[in-house]
This record gives C-alpha cells, structure tokens and sequence, in this order.
C-alpha cells in the first residue's frame, strides 16, 4: 500500500517520483498501443501486449530515470515483449479489418486512392526490424537516433532499415502488389519469423532492459 | 562502354531521391499511429495501473494475480 513511503527498500524512488512516474506512464498509454497495433496488427493483442509492457515497466520503475522520455523507455519494454511474444508464435499477422472503411485521400491527379487497410497490410509484410524502424521514424516522430536507442543499434542501420521500408512500400502501393489473402500473410509472417530468430540470435535484443 | 557505365550510374541517382523524398504514403502511416492514439482509452488501462498503484513494488509480494505475468 501508499502509506508507508518513508521505508523504501530497494527503491530509490520517493512518493512523489512514484506519483509522477505513474502520471508519465499512463500519458503514453495510447502511444504504445499505436506501436503496438502497428508492430503486431491486430488491436486485441496489440493491447495485451500493452498490458504486458505496463506490468514491467512497473516491476522496473525504480530502473527509469527521472526526466528521461518515457515514451522511449516504454517503447524499448514494448518492442522487446513483441520480440519475445512472436518467437513464441503468438501474432500470425493479421491486420485491422477496421481500418479498411477508412482511404487516405488521393492526391490530385492520382485516380487509385491509397486505402490505409492497404498500407497497414504492405507495412506488416516487412521484416519486424525494418516496420519497428519505419514506425518509430515515421509515424512515431523519433529521430534516427532516438529509434537507434530504442532499437539498441547504430544510427546508420536505422537509417538504413527506414529506407529499405520505405522502398518496400513505395514500390508495393505502386504496383498493388500487396497480399490480400491471409495465406499471404502467414508466408509473410514466417518470414518475418526466419530474420527474427536472426536478429534475436545476433544481436541480443531481448537484453536490453 | 564508358556511356553506359554513365547511364547507369544516374538511374541510381533516381533511386535514391525516391529515397530521400517521403513517399504519399507518409502521411498514411502518421495516421495509422494517430488515429489509435485519438482513440479513447479501454477502462482496463486505467484499471491495471490503478490496481498497480496499489501495490509497493518494493515488497512486490502481493503482485497481481489477474493471469498475466509480472516476472521477467
């Protein structure tokens, strides 16, 4: 219970860093589950997941320092929780059905309107690495080097990663080449699965807290 | 033979501004993430880091036991 803040063992952190961590952590609640649904799909795992990266960030909070971006240390839980849920083969890469009712507006002078279902679907078709990079990069706002923190890799594979997806999706939109049939996903998927035990292997990952 | 090695080096050229430029699609991809941030919080994170709240991580004896894992 919160009435006993005056003894602390093993944790550094007063009642008021308490009160503020727990202030910072629910803030980015929402951004982790638009990480989360763009690493993994779909939204009721998304959201398991999210729920999984809470309870360690939690368990570890005498761990965050204090003025530091939550988001990226949340972020970090969060990608290595997918990291190890997906060895575990529990995503099969689906993608939100509910985004389909939604399309982008099309460009002037462009007749085929990019449906947002469509790039959600190209982007789960990347390899894990390289859709974590084009996420934290392009729809999460990170710079290169605040995703290679993130990520526990150098700028330059960062880099790198965001502009072979960017490639790969430009050129999957461009010719409609993006798989619609779920069979398509899981080829995809065991793809994804194949680099993964890869990277995971090579660069150990899942050590980074 | 060197004109050819000339051509080749600037459609490589074309490749990487392809690169550089962001693509039309950009902008989908920063509404996929917006529009998941915009939407309204499930009661259960609320509910989680409440129950959370409650416990003193430092003695963490009393961890929830809703079927989910704390270890790790």
């Amino acid at each position: 219970m919160s009435d006993g803040p005056a003894s602390q063992p093993g944790g550094s952190l007063s009642a008021i860093d308490k009160a503020s961590f727990k202030r910072d952590l629910t803030d980015v609640v929402p951004h982790l589950r638009a990480f989360a649904r763009g690493l993994c799909g779909r939204p009721d795992l998304a959201d398991d997941l999210v729920q999984e990266t809470l309870l360690k960030a939690w368990a570890a909070q005498d761990r965050f320092e204090p003025g530091t971006s939550m988001r990226a240390w949340t972020f970090v839980i969060l990608r290595n929780a997918y990291l190890t849920d997906m060895r575990r083969n529990r995503f099969r890469g689906e993608y939100d059905e509910g985004v389909a009712e939604r399309i982008l507006t099309a460009p002037a002078g462009q007749e085929e309107p990019i449906h947002l279902s469509d790039l959600h679907r190209a982007l789960l078709t990347l390899p894990a690495e390289r859709r974590e990079a084009l996420l934290l990069v392009g729809a999460g706002g990170f710079s290169y080097e605040e995703a290679a923190a993130i990520c526990g890799c150098a700028v330059g594979t960062i880099k790198s990663r965001v502009g072979r997806a960017r490639a790969a999706l430009t050129e999957m939109l461009a010719n409609g080449a993006i798989p619609r049939r779920s069979t398509d996903d899981e080829i995809a998927h065991r793809a994804i699965l194949e680099e993964l035990d890869v990277v995971a292997a090579g660069n150990g990952v899942s050590s980074r807290p | 033979m060197a004109s050819n090695h000339t051509q080749g080096g600037s459609n490589g050229g074309g490749d990487d501004s392809a690169q550089r430029r962001p693509p039309e699609w950009a902008d989908g991809l920063k509404q996929l993430y917006d529009s998941v941030v915009e939407e309204a919080l499930p009661d259960s994170f609320k509910d989680l880091l409440d129950r959370l709240d409650a416990i003193d991580p430092a003695r963490g004896k009393g961890a929830p036991r809703d079927g989910r894992e704390t270890s790790q």
